[in-house]
């Protein structure tokens, strides 16, 4: 297993930090980003998916009963999915310490 | 039997980078680099080259096909001058964190505005910063000679760094000055073919200057310094190997009667051979004086300023541009912070000369010298001195 970006040394990188395996942006937690969350009632949820759609990151995905929820690991905090769910399931809430 | 050719500069660089048989040339015309690219063109299309000639829209998109020519694998050729080099700036900046191996003429002229042809450095410190190697040539035999060691400089498997060779623009590029040309086949064997360990193939794909987050830019940027700093033994290495080749040996500080002199002049570019004459007539008035030139800008040639210059009482630095509103002279500024640690260290005069293609002449560097010995002993409310200037 190769080392995180934030394990790396200078000495690790290739030439010209060249990425030679696929899949690096994968790695990168822009969920760091996030100063709100969304948080959901899933009582009122038709999912629609609407909210996955809208979703700049792409990172609202099915969970295993079928309602839609955002990987935190990339969910920046936008506030997007909860603008445009019409049935008001999300809710931005202030992340806190 | 060495043959000396008379031939324009600009022809004679181009016809350097035949001999060093580019793949690739991508680049756009602008005074006084044009004859350097006009030529080039002229080989590719007579077929007396066998490279892709890139007649491309601007500077900003000659550099960018030589980031995909490198990249690829290719070895890559650009030129340009000032605000050619200006708008290109952007792109110049990617090549070297990115270690592809470009060389670049810059034909070296003023920065607008006002609008000026004519020779000065301005154009060459707008670039100081992009982590490029920059050799600084003096006559158009350097150009030949650096052009090719450019090349071989870039390419080394422990380099892996654009090198930019700069010359001034009319003062060299228009020019007939005697030129020898290094043979064909010594070139080939002192220049073997270009192989950049990762290249653009889509059997084994990589993706070249990506996204770092702040985790990981700042070991990008070190492992880019490391990388210059380190170049220049090698730079010393190929210079040596070219001397053996070629008879001709390069230092990144060449000296002038300068040692154990206690004035010394220091130089960069074409003015270095009137001050040479300069320092002539006054050795042979009897004053104690000697001339450093600096050929290699970039790394920095710390150690061997510092030693050359040991035992000078007094070290004028010539500089062709301006740092506005800040030291004066760039040169001065690195040549003072070279010393700043030392015990022992001249007195630093910095001079401003030359600017937009003005001559500087003879007797003027006997009149710079004269007021520098002045300044040196009485001090100067002065951060710098411009020569020449009305009041």
């Amino acid at each position: 297993m190769a080392k995180s970006e934030g394990e790396m040394t200078w000495k690790d990188l290739e030439i010209g930090a060249i990425v030679v395996a696929p899949g690096s942006a994968r790695q990168y937690e822009s969920g760091t980003w996030r100063s709100q969350r969304p948080t959901y009632d899933f009582t009122r949820c038709i999912k629609c998916g609407l909210c996955a759609l809208y979703c700049p990151e792409g990172c609202i995905n099915q969970n295993e009963d079928g309602y839609f929820e955002a990987d935190l690991f990339y969910c920046k905090g936008c506030g997007v999915c909860a603008r445009e769910c019409w049935p008001r399931v999300i809710k931005m809430v202030e992340e806190v310490e | 039997m060495v043959t000396r050719v008379g031939i324009e500069v600009s022809i004679a660089l181009a016809d350097a980078v035949k001999l060093a048989n580019p793949d690739v040339v991508a680049a756009y015309p602008i005074t006084p680099q044009t004859h350097i690219v006009e030529h080039l063109a002229e080989l590719v299309a007579n077929g007396e080259l066998d490279a892709e000639y890139i007649p491309v829209e601007s500077e900003h998109s000659a550099m960018s096909a030589c980031l995909g020519s490198a990249a690829a694998g290719a070895r890559t050729f650009t030129a340009t001058a000032s605000q050619g080099l200006a708008l290109m700036n952007e792109v110049v900046y990617v090549a070297a964190p990115m270690r592809l191996p470009i060389v670049m003429a810059v034909a070296n002229r003023a920065l607008s505005a006002p609008l000026s042809i004519w020779c000065d450095h301005s154009d060459m410190m707008s670039v100081r910063d992009t982590g490029w190697i920059q050799i600084i040539a003096e006559n158009g035999q350097q150009c030949v000679d650096n052009i090719i060691c450019a090349f071989r400089i870039a390419e080394d498997r422990r380099v892996l760094l654009p090198v930019m060779v700069h010359l001034d623009g009319f003062n060299l590029t228009h020019v007939i000055e005697p030129i020898i040309f290094p043979e064909q086949e010594k070139v080939d064997k002192f220049l073997p073919r270009n192989r950049f360990p990762l290249p653009l193939n889509p059997d084994k794909p990589v993706a070249m200057g990506d996204f770092a987050p702040p985790v990981i830019f700042t070991e990008t940027k070190w492992a880019h310094e490391v990388a210059i700093r380190n170049s220049q033994k090698v730079v010393h290495e190929i210079w040596n190997e070219y001397h053996t080749a070629f008879g001709r040996q390069y230092h990144p500080v060449e000296k002038y009667h300068s040692d154990s002199a206690k004035v010394l002049i220091m130089t960069m570019g074409a003015v270095g051979e009137t001050a040479s004459v300069a320092i002539d007539e006054m050795r042979a008035e009897g004053m104690d004086i000697g001339q450093i030139r600096l050929r290699l800008w970039r790394p920095f040639p710390f150690k061997e300023l510092r030693e050359a210059a040991k035992d000078a009482d007094i070290l004028i630095v010539m500089d062709r541009s301006i740092s506005y509103g800040g030291p004066g002279g760039p040169v001065a500024s690195e040549v003072k912070s070279a010393f700043y640690s030392q015990a022992k260290k001249p007195k630093i005069v910095s001079y401003v000369i030359s600017l937009g293609g003005r001559d500087t002449t003879v007797s003027d560097f006997k009149g710079i010298v004269k007021k520098s010995i002045e300044i040196a002993e009485k001090g100067s409310r002065n951060e710098y001195e411009i020569y020449g200037v009305r009041e």
